[in-house]
């Protein structure tokens, strides 16, 4: 049973939707639920969606035997619904990035940041996640942007199940960029492919620079790597050509850009590999607004 | 903690198995566990205790496989095994190593009985 909710709120339409029973968009028969609660409706309530059980039946030509070979990868539905996902942005020419890190390695503030600088030339959409709160959403949503947060409750990561729904929920242009940021953890977000274009791993220089040491996977399935509150260097002991040179030795094809998110300093960096990324739907020179 | 979802998804896939095959029992499974796959054994064993009950996998023999991470040098073509993320080449030193296999994380086969 799918019962839809149209509100409008500050001249956006907001499609709701309550789902019970099975999932009629990914067929999904996951036994999870999580919550997606939207900024931005009038009551902020929230919405659940459960999922029973229901059960594919599909022919095998395994014959009688006792032994069935399934040789079937443990992440395989989330690794088809993440395929699924890139094929829904790829379809509307959607970037979407996805933004791992350590909690407080300064997430949102890039975000908010990078939202409000180039706000007049690409459509932003953002997935917040966090097991609690709709804090980083409310900080989002001051920018402008359209935003879903989800909140994983006990969960440690974003999977393609729940970005496949936060993002039907988001208006999504043409041409828009969907930032997604992940459940602050250098561990459990590495394994879930989201169907986003490129990773980003972010680090703050308040961390330890043995970070790639300590959480090799992040940063070997990353395609960027941010460095960010370099603000910070002269009163912190970290080694910024120690972590790019471990780093590199994981990933040889990740990229670095130092930067620092509160004061701006490197931002036209960022702002230029999101303009490569983009196909240059912003043009280098203009990537700031002022 | 991501090995409870793991864990879910082996239960969910041996639950298809198990309707889709019309079956009366699952025996055992054989799971794979590549040594790079970042899945902590012992904590996906742990996950799985909790994650079978009242489901098809309660009374089945689950066995956790583990496979041998496995590279090969970019420089000399040597393959060899390889512990970590870090490990460089033993015959030539370089770091420039291809990981060929170790990031398994897949239900190898089920035994069942009708």
């Amino acid at each position: 049973m799918l019962n839809l909710f149209l509100y409008i709120w500050k001249d956006r339409v907001y499609v709701s939707s309550n789902i019970i029973n099975m999932c009629g968009t990914c067929g999904c028969q996951d036994n999870h639920n999580h919550n997606h609660l939207h900024i931005g409706k009038p009551s902020e309530a929230e919405h659940h969606h459960h999922h029973d059980e229901h059960h594919g039946h599909h022919d095998h030509s395994h014959g009688h035997g006792t032994e069935i070979q399934l040789e079937k990868d443990i992440l395989s539905k989330n690794n088809l619904l993440a395929e699924r996902n890139r094929g829904y942005l790829e379809a509307r020419q959607v970037f979407a990035i996805n933004l791992v890190s350590s909690p407080g390695a300064g997430k949102t503030t890039l975000l908010e940041r990078t939202i409000t600088d180039l706000s007049k030339q690409l459509h932003f959409a953002v997935i917040e996640g966090d097991q609690q709160t709709m804090n980083d959403a409310k900080r989002i949503e001051a920018t402008g942007a359209e935003v879903v947060q989800v909140n994983t409750g006990s969960g440690c990561h974003l999977d393609a199940h729940m970005v496949n729904h936060s993002m039907k929920e988001l208006s999504l242009p043409v041409n828009a960029v969907l930032l997604i940021e992940n459940v602050g953890n250098l561990v459990c977000p590495a394994l879930f492919d989201l169907g986003e274009s490129k990773r980003a791993v972010v680090i703050s220089v308040t961390e330890g620079d043995d970070k790639p040491q300590k959480y090799p996977y992040i940063f070997e399935s990353s395609d960027i790597c941010i460095i960010n509150k370099t603000d910070l260097l002269p009163y912190v002991q970290f080694d910024v050509e120690k972590l790019k040179a471990s780093a590199g030795q994981l990933n040889s094809a990740l990229e670095f850009i130092e930067l620092s998110a509160t004061t701006g300093k490197g931002l036209e960096l960022w702002y230029n590999w999101l303009a490569d990324a983009t196909g240059h739907r912003i043009e280098k020179s203009k990537a700031m607004n002022e | 903690m991501h090995e409870f979802s793991l864990a879910q998804n082996i239960v969910e896939i041996a639950t298809e198995q198990f309707h889709g095959h019309n079956v009366r029992k699952i025996e055992a499974i054989d799971i794979e566990i590549g040594t790079l796959s970042g899945v902590v054994k012992e904590a996906l064993e742990f996950a799985l205790e909790e994650a079978v009950k009242n489901t098809v996998l309660e009374k089945a023999t689950i066995r956790l496989i583990d496979i041998q991470a496995r590279a090969n040098c970019g420089a000399c073509g040597n393959t060899f095994d390889m512990n970590d993320f870090f490990g460089v080449c033993p015959a030539c030193q370089s770091p420039q190593c291809e990981i060929i296999s170790g990031k398994e994380l897949k239900i190898k086969s089920l035994r069942i009985d009708y």
